[in-house]
């Protein structure tokens, strides 16, 4: 797991030293906005004790300077990190393979019902990345589906979202 | 007189350690235990599922149980799991968890040279010895801390969650800073919703779903289970594993064998309780004992080429700490590692808020669950010795079916945490989360407990404040809470503190520009 520096890096493959920055970045403005969240709500002492904001303002402070400190030092190692790679193009590819159906997998939730969209899911995967067969995709898909209905609905008695198949049913 | 009355409550431990196995007994739970062993292995073998997010999401299931059955399958799925991680690090040379990558090192190549039933039963028998002596520290451990700790006040509650979080900054491997950055980013997040003192919104900026917070359910599976599916897409998995059948006459030639490591299992045993108690964790546990099995055995330098003693000492170690790691749950509410505070989540969901008081109110669930800690062991260490063909065939199963599975399966957990499609959308945020985290060394343990405890955490420190109208020094105003904190403060400055003696020591020698290639 280690990563190791890689020298050749190739077009597209993402540094390790720029990920880090923005990640390092992105960290200490989010201490700033539990600061000026904590600043919002007050964070001194009110009659009857501290203030809600008293002890997420320092959580804050220390999130953000910890932030701004892993920013300073990866600038300060920039020239040593040059050519660490975070992950290549071609890592990258069935990362977003993943990622992406995995998204639109959940945007669709809500209009379908889990069961739908999760035998569409696990069928156009397979089909897509595994390259298997239509119709042995689907029979696994909807045997999977069927079985966690039956998990979840019948034996937990754990509702699911359902859609429209499922109500046209009878569930 | 005192030693008198120590004697009568250890024998009334006792006679509560037999009630529970009564309780842990009944053919319910029994059937329970098997359930909970059998989905553990398949959670600790499959990618992207591990003990934390496996229970996570198995968690809503067990609502309509009653508590002490729940925590009985719950607790011997995390069992299970941590079985499980060793049989596709010696197989496959996948660690299925994080804390049997230790085990890869001599696990795989045994069974490349054809060792492989004598690795499994070497692994299997050890992650048993290393639990069992967790357990049997925990049954007498327990009671006396839990006796101890009713005594403790908001400012030493706050002074072990303190030294629970210096302590992953001390011992972690991981950059202080990073470790810092992940547990504040838990506590940041912990605070998001509703302030539970004084009724005022935090950090909702006019979301409604925000109003209940985060729920670190949400972030386990996301961290943990979506995260972990990125990297091993990454990675592009071809399983070329070896056959995993374990003849009888191996498993008894092993044990024989085994007898032999006794001093190696001993460490391996203490620094594993260390590691848990201290929330450490399982996975430094593992490096830690492996590292100090090589420096000590007489064939140091054949580690790595299939050494027996190899599969021992991390093994031992990541199950005495995985275990142990329920000590400073039941006893202070406080757990030693993710796994352990989804534990402790569970337990808040049925209504039982874990410390000492648990000891003295539910006397049946504490003595049901150590007693199920025996004999879900004893169970598990059999169904892995004569099942293991069977965990190697699933893992022959192409990544491309298990995979969206996964996802599908982490997907229906997040959403049955609140019954909140949000909370999916919030799971796959996690795992973008986790998968950048993993691959920039953030560590995602800290991040996990730091969500869990927020909350109990700023409330005791409050209360601290609130009587001793806004001054620190009541950290210091006695001589326990006082060495507590001094014990977290050394914990906090340790990196530094190691670093100015790595300094000094190297100082006339070298330069320090060698340092950076560490």
């Amino acid at each position: 797991m280690e990563a190791q520096p890689q020298h050749a890096r190739a077009k597209g493959d993402v540094e390790t030293r720029w990920v880090e920055l923005v990640v390092a970045l992105l960290i200490a403005v989010a201490g700033l906005v539990v600061i000026q969240d904590s600043l919002r709500v007050g964070i001194n002492w009110a009659p009857e004790g501290p203030r809600p904001g008293y002890f997420p303002f320092y959580i804050g402070v220390i999130l953000a300077l910890a932030g701004l400190y892993i920013a300073v030092t990866t600038l300060m190692k920039w020239r040593a990190m040059a050519g660490r790679v975070f992950v290549t193009r071609a890592q990258l590819g069935p990362v977003m393979q993943m990622l992406i159906p995995a998204i639109i997998y959940v945007a669709v939730l809500p209009l379908t019902g889990i069961y739908v969209a999760s035998a569409i899911f696990i069928g156009g995967f397979m089909v897509w990345q595994g390259k298997y067969r239509w119709w042995l995709a689907a029979i696994i898909a909807i045997a999977i589906c069927v079985g966690l209905f039956y998990m979840f609905e019948v034996w937990f008695l754990v509702p699911l979202p359902k859609g429209p198949l499922e109500s046209w049913l009878g569930y | 007189m005192a030693n008198i009355a120590e004697t009568i409550l250890l024998e009334a431990d006792f006679g509560n350690l037999m009630h529970g196995f009564a309780v842990a007994l009944t053919f319910h739970n029994f059937l329970f235990m098997l359930l909970g062993i059998t989905l553990g292995v398949l959670i600790g073998v499959l990618p992207g599922l591990g003990g934390a997010n496996g229970i996570a999401i198995l968690l809503p299931l067990t609502f309509t149980m009653s508590p002490t059955s729940a925590i009985i399958m719950l607790s011997c799925i995390y069992w299970g799991a941590l079985f499980g991680g060793a049989i596709t690090s010696i197989l496959f040379n996948i660690p299925g968890e994080p804390w049997s990558v230790a085990t890869t090192f001599d696990g795989y190549p045994m069974a490349q040279k054809g060792e492989a039933g004598r690795a499994l039963t070497a692994a299997f028998t050890s992650s048993f010895v290393g639990a069992l002596f967790a357990i049997i520290m925990i049954t007498f451990l327990a009671p006396i801390i839990a006796r101890f700790a009713l005594r403790f006040g908001p400012p030493e509650y706050f002074a072990i969650q303190l030294l629970t979080f210096c302590s992953f900054v001390g011992m972690g491997r991981e950059p202080p800073a990073k470790t810092i950055v992940a547990m504040m980013l838990g506590f940041a997040l912990a605070a998001v919703g509703l302030d539970t003192v004084t009724g005022t919104l935090r950090m909702t900026y006019g979301f409604t779903s925000l109003l209940q917070g985060f729920d670190f359910l949400i972030a386990v599976i996301g961290l943990f289970g979506l995260g972990e599916i990125l990297l091993t897409m990454e990675e592009g998995l071809a399983f070329k594993g070896k056959s995993g059948k374990i003849d009888p006459a191996i498993v008894l030639k092993t044990w024989a064998e085994l007898g032999r490591y006794w001093a190696t299992s001993l460490r391996a045993c203490l620094v594993g309780c260390w590691m848990g108690v201290t929330p450490g964790g399982a996975t430094p546990a593992s490096f830690m004992s492996y590292g100090i099995a090589r420096r000590m055995s007489k064939r140091g330098n054949e580690f790595g080429d299939g050494v027996i003693e190899g599969v021992v000492a991390p093994e031992t170690a990541a199950h005495a700490a995985g275990t142990s790691a329920l000590l400073p749950m039941l006893t202070l509410g406080i757990p030693g590692s993710p796994t352990a505070a989804v534990l402790l989540g569970g337990l808040l969901i049925w209504g039982l808020q874990p410390g000492p008081l648990l000891f003295v109110e539910k006397p049946d669930f504490v003595w049901g669950l150590i007693a199920s800690m025996y004999l879900g062991n004893i169970v598990g260490l059999a169904i892995v010795l004569t099942t293991v063909p069977w965990w190697a065939a699933i893992l022959r199963v192409p990544f491309s079916i298990i995979a969206p599975i996964i996802l599908v399966i982490c997907a229906i957990g997040a959403y049955t945490v609140h019954n909140s499609m949000f909370d999916v959308a919030m799971m796959i945020v996690f795992g973008v989360i986790g998968y950048v985290f993993k691959k920039l060394k953030y560590p995602m343990a800290p991040l996990v407990l730091a969500l869990v405890l927020g909350d109990s955490a700023e409330t005791a420190f409050r209360q601290s404040m609130l009587a001793s109208n806004g001054s620190l020094a009541v950290f210091w105003s006695n001589g326990l809470v006082g060495s507590i904190c001094a014990l977290a403060i050394a914990m906090l400055l340790w990196p530094v503190i190691g670093a100015l003696i790595t300094a000094a020591r190297k100082g006339g020698r070298d330069k320090p520009a060698t340092r950076g290639a560490a």
